[in-house]
């Protein structure tokens, strides 16, 4: 199964600012009851974004401005709380290619870089000037360069953080693991065989 | 060389390196829900790849299944179709599934070790960030997402990166009237929400010494809460004492074998923690919530934080929770009113719990202003505590007794909070929208604090309440 070699992702941004913005925020349990994850990327941030009538609220992605975005920039410890793959899967049906943040939850960042979504962490100070550049001009091309990590904005780069394992497995076209999963098949056998608690 | 829990279990279960860095580690045990796993299901499909290992796999329902009307079909056609995708999922794999017949349904971090499938160094996955309850028998159990599932359904195995270890000692005597509860959410609350990004707790000292098996599992099972994957206690007598005689528990000349490898894993007394924190007993009072997070909490004595009062870098989620929470910033958090109460829930919803909720409850009333509901956390759970007569004291109080299923804490079911109402509840997040209303607020706190609030309407001291503890004498 040969995937993609994610070196670096490109596209517009849009920022979204605040701490702690947990899976429950990202998309609403009551969204969940599915059996696919097939148009989750329309309940995403569905409650910060919607009245109960309906109607848009104040939210950067109500903003038509930034309607072309496939970046997303937040604060501290994004996707924290619920496990729920449905968070980055919501990101990515919305159309979200990569996300800057100034740090993350440890599961949502791996089922992120599962999906290919590479997460960077940038400086809090970092986040705010790429986040005024945007509200500058929001069609300013903002550039993931997983492989060397920087973040390019229109002339100005910045250094961030990709994780190395995750730095790696994107860039080698390894996100996915289930290809290398199976070729370790006999060396698992040989473990189980090991565990008495798995003759069971 | 000396090690710790989490290194020995490691390295038991490592397959081998991966070419990202990360170690291919076998996961013994897989439980599943009706959730995060339908997709997961698709996936091998769509890869025309079987099940490895079906008799590691459990499966059961929880988070859908309504707690009144549990009669097929459920009213919530989406919620029904959910329960026959995974028992259709289940039949053609093989996967054995604790299914609402069969009278052991329940939330799956409660149904594992009521069954003895959670097991001392052992690895457990499930698609629920919840799963680090486990860790309370002395596995190392990771959360996982659904494309996980499917490497787990697929290999047995996931992809990870190794945890550092952050040994939090608890030592001392609790006072009269503080909980398990109390004790994570005093931990979360000093060391944050993030502090536990990248390490396992494991967690020791006389508090969980004497903590009961179903303790240890509330503070293991907010690990998550506070940033850490993964939550442990070592296995001791306690916890072989719990798991004798349980259906998935070895028996016979294997009990003794399994007893002695169970032991050989527990932490050596001198290996070396990545970090060590301490805190003493005594400083942990009956501990609530105010805020969107878990970090967000203070003694029930205390009064709520001022944005101004408040640390540089938290000033803005203070001030957003306090407008979330419709608060009032510097006023006593004891005599808020509450409009609903809920125990239950993967953090307090066995038998221990409501059989200390019941013990104040008797002879009191739930104020006239709340609905209250009680939801055991499985069939089983249910079982004894009608055995025990135990239902009907929460219903003599007002109480609705419930069926099994993690009901409001998440609200996927028909259980959910109204408009802005105000809930006291015994569950593991206060997030914005998390009882199911996009307003709805939560405040987090022991069953016995709930209960407390219950029968006063109005978030309370439940020492001062029912004369828990030590404030009797007062």
């Amino acid at each position: 199964m040969a995937l993609e070699k994610i070196t670096s992702v490109s596209g517009a941004g849009v920022y979204v600012p605040g701490n702690e913005i947990d899976t429950d925020r990202i998309i609403p349990a009551r969204f969940m009851k599915c059996v696919t994850f097939d148009g989750l990327g329309e309940y995403l941030f569905y409650d910060v974004r919607k009245n109960e009538n309906g109607s848009d609220k104040d939210h950067p992605l109500n903003d038509s401005r930034f309607s072309e975005a496939s970046i997303l920039l937040s604060g501290a410890n994004f996707g924290c709380g619920s496990s729920r793959e449905h968070a980055p899967q919501a990101l990515y049906r919305y159309g979200f290619r990569g996300i800057i943040a100034e740090s993350y939850a440890e599961i949502f960042f791996g089922n992120c870089t599962t999906l290919g979504i590479p997460c960077f962490c940038a400086a809090k100070e970092d986040i705010e000037a790429i986040a005024a550049s945007i509200e500058a001009d929001p069609s300013v091309e903002i550039t993931l360069d997983v492989e060397n990590e920087r973040i390019r904005v229109g002339d100005q780069s910045y250094t961030a953080v990709v994780r190395e394992t995750a730095r790696k497995a994107l860039c080698e076209g390894k996100w996915d693991m289930i290809g290398e999963l199976k070729e370790g098949e006999s060396q698992v056998a040989a473990v189980v065989g090991k565990l008495r608690y798995m003759a069971r | 060389m000396s090690q710790s829990l989490f290194e020995k279990v490691w390295e038991a279960h490592a397959v081998k390196e991966l070419s990202n860095g990360q170690t291919q580690l076998l996961i013994g045990t897989h439980l599943i829900h009706e959730v995060t796993s339908p997709q997961a299901f698709g996936m091998l499909r769509d890869l025309n790849l079987p099940v490895a290992y079906p008799n590691r796999t459990f499966a059961t329902v929880d988070h859908i299944v309504p707690t009144d009307q549990r009669q097929e079909p459920f009213a919530d056609p989406l919620a029904d179709g959910m329960v026959k995708e995974l028992r259709k999922n289940c039949e053609e794999t093989g996967i054995t599934f604790f299914d609402l017949p069969s009278g052991k349904q329940g939330i799956v971090h409660v149904v594992g070790p009521e069954q003895g499938i959670t097991q001392p160094g052992t690895t457990i996955a499930c698609g629920d960030s919840h799963t680090s309850t486990h860790g309370a028998f002395g596995a190392i159990a990771f959360g996982v997402g659904t494309t996980q599932i499917r490497d787990l359904l697929a290999t047995q195995t996931m992809g990870i990166g190794k945890l550092k270890v952050r040994r939090i000692n608890v030592n001392g005597e609790l006072r009269p009237g503080v909980y398990a509860k109390d004790v994570i959410l005093h931990v979360i609350r000093k060391l944050g929400v993030k502090g536990g990004t990248g390490f396992a707790y494991e967690y020791g000292g006389s508090v969980f010494e004497n903590f009961s098996m179903e303790e240890r599992m509330t503070v293991c099972n907010m690990s998550i809460e506070g940033g850490a994957r993964v939550g442990y206690v070592n296995p001791d007598e306690k916890t072989f004492g719990y798991l004798k005689g349980r259906p998935y528990s070895p028996s016979g000349d294997d009990w003794d074998k399994a007893v002695e490898n169970w032991s050989s894993f527990a932490s050596d007394p001198d290996c070396q923690y990545d970090d060590v924190v301490d805190f003493n007993a005594e400083d942990i009072a009956p501990t609530v919530t105010w805020g969107i997070n878990p970090e967000q909490a203070i003694s029930v004595e205390e009064n709520i934080p001022t944005v101004e009062g408040s640390n540089e870098s938290d000033k803005d989620l203070v001030a957003e929770a306090l407008e979330y929470m419709k608060l009032p910033e510097g006023q006593p958090i004891k005599g808020t009113k509450v409009d609903v109460c809920f125990i239950g829930s993967c953090t307090n919803g066995r038998l221990s719990d409501f059989e200390e909720a019941a013990k104040y409850l008797k002879g009191h009333r739930v104020a006239d202003s709340v609905k209250a509901i009680a939801v055991p956390g499985s069939q089983i759970v249910d079982g004894i505590c009608r055995e025990k007569g135990i239902d009907k004291v929460f219903e003599e109080a007002g109480f609705e007794w419930r069926g099994a299923g993690c009901s409001m804490c998440l609200a996927m079911n028909p259980d959910k909070l109204i408009g802005d109402q105000l809930s006291a509840s015994s569950s593991n997040r206060n997030f914005k929208g998390r009882q199911g209303s996009p307003t709805g607020r939560t405040v987090l706190m022991s069953p016995v604090m709930v209960a407390a609030a219950a029968v006063r309407g109005e978030i309370s001291d439940a020492r001062e309440v029912f004369g828990v503890g030590e404030l009797v004498n007062a």
